[in-house]
């Protein structure tokens, strides 16, 4: 198989540039790419979109920064596009202060439109909504006597995801709860970075163990190196 | 006189009396999350969390939380023997596709008609759906678990909820600190109430159309 650049959490993050849509796993921080956030940070990129199921958390009364919270506080999105910001106070008052557009998608749904984008697919059709400030603006369709929501795909420029296990190839194995959106998202965008705690040879993988399969992975940084 | 004495541990208890052994649930964050104590000891129910398990099991001994492994509010939680991981798609398959017996949610509003809000208070506080949405519309049973008055006295049960929709219509059950109720055409039916509360009482500190089901009884949660 063809082994993937191993490159540093600063040459991941210096490929995300102002506009760019970017996908980013974890769920309350749990499963996130903390290394290319940080180096993210660094950068002072600003101007992004980001697609996460949640902005974390923020709290450092009691030194809980948690995901992508770091990137939020210095203001590095323009717009989020997450189901639940109630963790981060910095995003509620971005958003109140309109410094932020806050989309709010429901889980399910962001999950959906993630994996359409990925998956070939214009979107998906849904009841999740119906009734709801969810459905304003949105297509709906009758399919035999039941009506759905028309939720379109949500593709993006760059993924970053985190993953337990990486062998040289790009194959990945996520832990536990730590899989959340990681392996929707490394389908659903251009360019795709995995931060792996542990990278093995190519073929130490059983192939029926891989959750993502190599050829979604554009490169690999090694958690907890610089 | 009876003077209302807010108690979430006997919402918890009643709603765990619901299940029976084999039924998939997911407990919301706050008050729900306090029915998995109650579960009878007879009873297994499986756990699911949308954050990607079933077969959610205790919070871990202190010292052995796996920073991979959590509930949906972020708490170290563990996984008992047969569950399983999956990622968010997969999760929500689960949850929009039917395979949830029981959703249990907390609520700022309950209506009615079956109508739930808990998820944004416009120009004040914006925490997000999260994975509520597709929980209500996804269960087989929607209960919302509620105190029954709020501070200020006024009743959490209404006619029409006047916050932006969780859920519409979809709500099945609601059980309060003095009583269950069902809905139903559009009515809250007491089902049971839990004393010192009385029927009348309940009739007389709820703020929306409600009827005391014929055999309504006394239940000591």
């Amino acid at each position: 198989m063809v082994e993937k650049p191993v490159i540093s959490a600063a040459q991941a993050a210096a490929m995300v540039k102002p506009g760019h849509v970017v996908h980013v796993g974890g769920f309350l921080g749990c499963g996130s790419p903390d290394g290319m956030i940080a180096e993210l940070v660094k950068s002072g990129v600003t101007g992004l979109t980001l697609v996460c199921n949640d902005t974390a958390v923020l709290d450092e009364k009691n030194g809980r920064v948690t995901g992508v919270a770091p990137l939020v506080k210095a203001k590095a999105f323009s717009r989020v596009i997450v189901s639940h910001i109630g963790t981060n106070p910095e995003t509620q008052r971005q958003m109140n202060a309109g410094e932020t557009e806050v989309t709010l998608v429901p889980q399910g749904t962001l999950a959906e439109r993630v994996r359409a984008a990925g998956f070939g697919l214009g979107g998906i059709l849904t009841p999740t909504g119906l009734g709801t400030e969810v459905e304003l603006g949105k297509q709906k369709i009758l399919v035999g006597d039941k009506v759905f929501l028309l939720e379109e795909a949500l593709p993006g420029d760059v993924a970053l995801i985190k993953a337990a296990k990486a062998d040289k190839a790009g194959n990945l194995v996520f832990s536990k709860t730590a899989r959340n959106f990681n392996p929707l998202m490394a389908t659903a965008c251009k360019l795709v970075i995995v931060e792996a705690e542990e990278l093995v040879p190519v073929g130490a993988i059983d192939p029926d163990h891989v959750h993502t399969p190599s050829i979604f992975v554009d490169y690999i940084v090694l958690a907890g190196r610089p | 006189m009876i003077e209302y004495v807010e108690n979430k541990e006997v919402i918890a208890r009643r709603i765990a009396r619901f299940f029976k052994t084999g039924d998939v649930v997911n407990l919301g964050i706050g008050l729900p999350t306090l029915v998995g104590n109650f579960v009878p000891a007879d009873v297994t129910v499986i756990l699911q969390s949308e954050n990607g398990l079933i077969g959610l099991g205790p919070a871990p001994a202190p010292g052995a939380a796996d920073k991979d492994l959590t509930n949906a509010g972020a708490m170290p939680v563990t996984i008992l023997p047969g569950g399983a991981f999956f990622d968010s798609a997969t999760s929500f398959g689960i949850i929009r596709g039917g395979h949830v017996d029981y959703t249990v949610l907390g609520v700022l509003e309950v209506d009615q008609e079956g109508n739930l809000a808990n998820y944004k208070i416009p120009g004040k506080m914006v925490p997000g759906m999260g994975g509520a949405m597709d929980l209500t519309t996804g269960s087989r049973v929607v209960i919302a678990a509620t105190t029954h008055l709020e501070k200020s006295g006024a009743s959490k049960l209404k006619r029409r909820c006047l916050l932006p929709l969780t859920a519409a219509r979809e709500v099945n059950i609601v059980v309060t600190d003095v009583g269950f109720f069902e809905l139903l055409g559009g009515r809250f039916h007491l089902v049971e109430y839990f004393p010192p509360y009385t029927p009348d009482w309940i009739v007389a500190h709820t703020d929306a159309d409600l009827v005391v089901r014929e055999g309504c009884a006394a239940c000591e949660c």
